[in-house]
Formats: structure tokens, C-alpha cells, sequence
């Protein structure tokens, strides 16, 4: 049920933080991370992921394969 | 004072002060409806025939006044760390201390920590007059940190004026905060007024919580630079425009970019070559493209240049740069060192340093003036390129061996004028090794005819005037412009008395490591 951010790929730029939806990115040790339980994938917010949509680096924000995929209620 | 002089100035230029208030006026800052030329645009030389304004708004501001980055310095705070676009020239992953271009920092500073950085280099450095946000992303994809930090520098330093670059996507957003903090000198950076062209730089684009990509995601990006260029203009705030000179995608089309901004009211048109070396991982470092040559770029700018004044002084500076352009004094304000720092804001001396800048500007300028009166029209036909090794105030005070770069000034009969400097240091710019320095230089100031230094050795000397440069020590610490045309004069002298022959010099590289044909050949 969530995207999590690569943090080797991560340039911390910050840009995903504040388009989030769910306030669900924060900063972390110089690096950004997705709290997964506040993660809905933007599902019922907007067309596509903000964090991917923004991020400047390709393929840094991708689908946690932990959880499963988000069901909007 | 200040204000006799200006309408001297004017009255010389040929225009009454009316004519050109009313200019103003009706061009909504500079030259919008086209037609009138450059008689209000411009940064080129002095006071020249800009309006006392104006004149005053960029007098000691070193990016948008060629004469004063001589002399002032700016710095740069990387507050702004997000961006709402992606370039085909730039990677946000690689920094590196040593490396020098836009979008590069080496730490990020929130707006409290920039503030007190502020305070700690204007009190070391009192001619540091300009704070500027140039990213390391877009100012305004980060609002909130930089509006803060305007604030706050204004409540403790208020005398520093403020600047921001953009690329514009957010801009028409934010012209009212911009105005409400005071900041009177923006820059966007365009580099298309074609959308099928500006999709060969742009991959993508975020707007309004959606990425777009291709000619769609160009044409979002052209039509909110245009609207938010106009509406800078509409509130009288000085509007510089850089663009990106990519050889074969935007070369050619860079002068219907430049109609169309000075048309919208933009004061100065600033065209940089790409940087692309493979190991900077971007777009167009790995897919080879080249940035233009030294000729190719300054006959871009002399094109553009019959309709609007050029900025050729720009160093392209890394986003947290501090000192005047050309040297880059970041590493002594890191975090650590400004926090140890025990600053104190003295303005009165920052105002008494200055005035003694601006007696020493006076005297350059006028030096400059009564040798241009001495040197005739005989030979206006010729022109030669000579390079000077300076540290800054506009003197010939650096040793040949010591220069990291070399300004390039144009003489003639009728100006010495700056057309655009080269860079020599070789650290991180993917360049040429343990490659003798001597044929960088050379590589470097190609075009030249002489190079101006402080101090040469005997050697060096000897293996420029192989080459074709002659090598000038005997103007050690005089002024750089009075000191070259004294020399133009005794070039002429010796044509005329057929001593030697007027020859046109080769091509120059303008930055060292950037990837052109000769690189990629070699």
C-alpha cells in the first residue's frame, strides 16, 4: 500500500515532501522516507503519485513491495 | 551629487531627461515596444545612458553591471534545494567542491543559517552588496524557504539588495511576494520561445500536481515565462534573461528569444555556453552535445547585441558562490566556520568601504576615457582581442601562473570593451590532465593578440609569443582598460609604420573540459 523513496538514489532535494497529500515524507538522517501507513499511492488525490511525478531522479520513488497495494476505501 | 552627474550623462547621449523618463514609461522599465534599440537597456560599460533609476538599481550590482564586477561581489545562498522542472543540462547528483556551475552546492542551508552566513561574509567581505537565491533547484519551487530568508536578511542586513533566479514555471505566483520583499533584480532563465524546440531541452515539467512531458510540458513552460516576464515588467522589477547557448538545438534560435524578452521588457539578455562533460550525467554530457567555441558564442551575443545589450561577465556560478565573479570564496563560510564566526553588521563601514570603491571606479573609467580620446579614427577598421590576468578592481594584478581565468577585452579605436573571459582551472572540468598548462592557456586565449599579466617568466613568455600572443608585463597593477588601449595605440603605431601586419588570430575554447568536437576527437 505504499511508494518508498531509494535512499542511495535520493538527492534530498525536498521537492516531494510538500506535494504530498498525506503528509507522509519527512526528512531523515540527510535523506527523505515515505511513512508507509500514511501512504495511499495518492489514490483519491490525484491521476499519478506527486512524490514520483516530481522527483527528480528516475525511478527513486517506486512501489514498496512489502505492502500490498492500496485499496481506496 | 550623483544626480548632476547622471544628467550630464543623458545630455551627452543626446536625449533630454524627459525623453527619457517618458521612454520609460511607456516601455514599462526597457524597451518593450522594440524599435528604440538599447538607449535604455543595458549594463555594458558605466552609467552610459541609462536612466538615474535604473543607474541606481544596478550601479554596484555585479551580474547585472559589467563595470561593477570589477569591483562589488555577490554571493549566493543554497536555500532552494527543489525544482519543478528537469533540464537536459543538469543532474542534481553530482557536486563536487571543486566544480563550478549552476546547480551545484556543497550543503544546503536553511533560511536561519543563510541569514547568519549573510551577516558573517558582508562583514568580511564590506563590497559584497548582492544576495541572490539561484537554487541549487528553482527559488520558487521552494517559496516558503526563500521568501524567509529575504525576510530575514532584510530585518539584519538592509542595505543588500536581493536578487532570485527561476525558470519561471512558478513565476507568475509570485510576482506580488517578490515585490512585497524588495527584490528588484530577477532572472529567468529562458532558453525557447518554440516549443518544439524547447521540448529538445525540457524532458518534463510539474504543474499543477501533474507531470507533463514533450512539446506540451515546453509550451506550459514558454507561456508561463512570457506572462510572468510581462508582469515583472508591469511592477517596474529588473528582469535579466539567461539562456543556454546548445549549438544545433537552440544556437540560431536564441535571436527570436532574445526579440521576444526585450520585447516583454527585459533589461539584459545574458547567453552562456552549455556545459556538458560525460562525467557531469546529464542529458546531454552523455549524448555528446557540445557547447559552442569562444567565436561561436561571442557572434550569438554580437548578433543580439544590435537590440539589446549583452551580459557577457557571467561566470555561471554554483548555487552557494560567494565573492566576486571569478573567484569563489564559498569554502571559507562553510556552516561549521560561520557558526564559530563572531560577526557584527558594521554599515557605516560597509558605506565608507564602498564610497572608496566607487573613487577608485571614477578614477578607471576616466583613465579610460582620455586614452580612447587619444587614439583617432585612422585605423577604426581594426579590432584585436588581448586577455588580462586580474585578480579584480579592475587592474592588471595577477601573475600569468596564478590566473585561474583570463578576462577578454575588444579594442578599438573607439572602445575597450569586455566580451568575455576563459577559464583555466582544470579541477573536476573533466579537461586535459597532466596536459602541460601552458597549451590550455593557450587553448584558452586562442584569439587573443597579447595577454596582460602582473608577472611572466621567461619561458612562458617565449612559447605565447610562439604562438602569437605577446605576452605584456609592464602595465604590472595599472588599470586594466587605460593600460590596454596604450598598448593598441603602439600595435597601431607599428601597422603604421609597417613594422608588422594586421593578422586576424584562430578560435579559443571558453572552458576547459567542456565537450566540443576537438575534445571528443581527442
Amino acid at each position: 500500500m505504499a511508494y518508498k523513496i531509494v535512499t542511495s538514489q535520493c538527492t534530498a532535494c525536498s521537492a516531494c515532501e510538500p506535494e504530498c497529500p498525506n503528509n507522509a515524507i519527512r526528512e531523515k538522517d540527510g535523506t527523505f522516507i515515505i511513512k508507509p501507513e500514511k501512504c495511499t499511492e495518492c489514490i483519491g488525490y490525484f491521476d499519478e503519485p506527486q512524490c514520483v511525478a516530481v522527483c527528480p531522479v528516475d525511478d527513486t520513488c517506486i512501489i514498496d513491495g512489502a505492502y500490498p497495494r492500496y485499496q481506496a476505501a | 551629487m550623483q544626480q548632476e552627474v547622471s544628467i550630464d550623462s543623458i545630455k551627452k547621449s543626446g536625449s533630454s531627461m524627459e525623453d527619457v523618463m517618458q521612454q520609460m514609461a511607456e516601455h514599462k522599465g526597457c524597451g518593450t515596444s522594440g524599435g528604440s534599440g538599447k538607449a535604455s537597456c543595458g549594463s555594458s560599460g558605466g552609467q552610459g545612458d541609462l536612466a538615474p533609476d535604473i543607474w541606481e538599481k544596478v550601479k554596484n550590482h555585479p551580474c547585472y553591471s559589467e563595470e561593477a564586477h570589477h569591483h562589488y561581489a555577490r554571493m549566493h545562498v543554497a536555500v532552494a534545494p527543489a525544482c519543478n522542472i528537469q533540464c537536459n543540462y543538469c543532474n542534481r547528483k553530482y557536486d563536487c567542491a571543486n566544480e563550478s556551475r549552476p546547480g551545484v552546492v556543497s550543503e544546503k542551508l536553511t533560511p536561519e543559517v543563510a541569514a547568519k552566513k549573510v551577516l558573517a561574509v558582508a562583514s568580511t567581505i564590506p563590497q559584497m552588496t548582492v544576495l541572490g537565491i539561484a537554487g541549487p533547484g528553482d527559488s520558487l519551487a521552494n517559496p516558503a524557504k526563500t521568501f524567509k530568508t529575504f525576510e530575514l536578511i532584510s530585518q539584519v542586513a538592509p542595505d543588500i539588495k536581493l536578487c532570485l533566479s527561476t525558470n519561471g514555471l512558478a513565476l507568475p505566483d509570485y510576482v506580488q511576494e517578490i515585490k512585497k520583499y524588495n527584490v528588484d533584480h530577477v532572472t529567468v532563465t529562458i532558453n525557447m520561445v518554440d516549443p518544439e524546440v524547447g521540448a529538445k531541452i525540457y524532458p518534463w515539467i510539474f504543474y499543477k500536481n501533474k507531470r507533463y512531458t514533450g512539446v506540451e510540458a515546453a509550451r506550459i513552460l514558454h507561456e508561463r515565462q512570457m506572462l510572468g516576464l510581462e508582469m515583472l515588467t508591469a511592477e517596474k522589477i529588473l528582469v535579466k534573461v539567461n539562456s543556454v547557448m546548445i549549438p544545433g538545438i537552440n544556437d540560431a534560435h536564441l535571436v527570436e528569444v532574445n526579440k521576444a524578452v526585450k520585447s516583454r521588457g527585459a533589461f539584459l539578455h545574458n547567453i552562456m555556453p552549455l556545459i556538458s562533460a560525460p562525467e557531469h550525467g546529464t542529458v546531454f554530457g552523455l549524448n555528446g552535445q557540445r557547447g559552442p567555441t569562444a567565436q561561436e558564442l561571442k557572434a550569438l551575443q554580437d548578433s543580439c547585441e544590435g537590440e539589446m545589450n549583452m551580459m557577457r561577465h557571467c561566470r555561471q556560478c554554483r548555487a552557494d558562490a560567494v565573492g566576486l565573479l571569478g573567484e569563489d570564496r564559498s569554502s571559507e563560510f562553510t556552516t561549521d566556520k560561520i557558526m564559530e564566526m563572531d560577526v557584527s553588521y558594521d554599515l557605516e563601514g560597509r558605506k565608507k568601504y564602498q564610497e572608496v570603491v566607487e573613487a577608485e571606479r571614477q578614477k578607471e573609467s576616466e583613465a579610460k576615457h582620455a586614452e580612447l580620446a587619444e587614439l583617432g579614427n585612422e585605423f577604426a577598421d581594426v579590432q584585436v582581442l588581448v586577455a588580462i590576468a586580474t585578480k579584480g578592481s579592475g587592474r592588471i594584478n595577477e601573475h600569468f601562473g596564478h590566473a585561474k581565468e583570463f578576462q577578454i577585452f575588444e579594442l578599438s579605436t573607439q572602445s575597450a570593451k569586455f566580451v568575455g573571459h576563459r577559464r583555466v582551472d582544470l579541477y573536476c572540468q573533466g579537461g586535459y590532465g597532466d596536459e602541460d598548462s601552458l597549451a590550455t592557456v593557450i587553448r584558452a586565449i586562442n584569439d587573443c593578440h597579447a595577454v596582460f599579466v602582473a608577472k611572466i617568466g621567461g619561458c612562458p613568455k617565449a612559447d605565447l609569443k610562439n604562438a602569437g600572443i605577446e605576452a605584456v608585463d609592464e602595465y604590472a597593477n595599472e588599470f586594466i582598460e587605460q593600460s590596454a588601449l596604450r598598448w593598441f595605440k603602439d600595435y597601431l603605431g607599428k601597422i603604421k609604420q609597417g613594422e608588422i601586419v594586421h593578422e586576424a588570430r584562430g578560435d579559443a575554447q571558453i572552458r576547459q573540459g567542456a565537450y566540443t568536437p576537438e575534445s571528443a576527437a581527442a
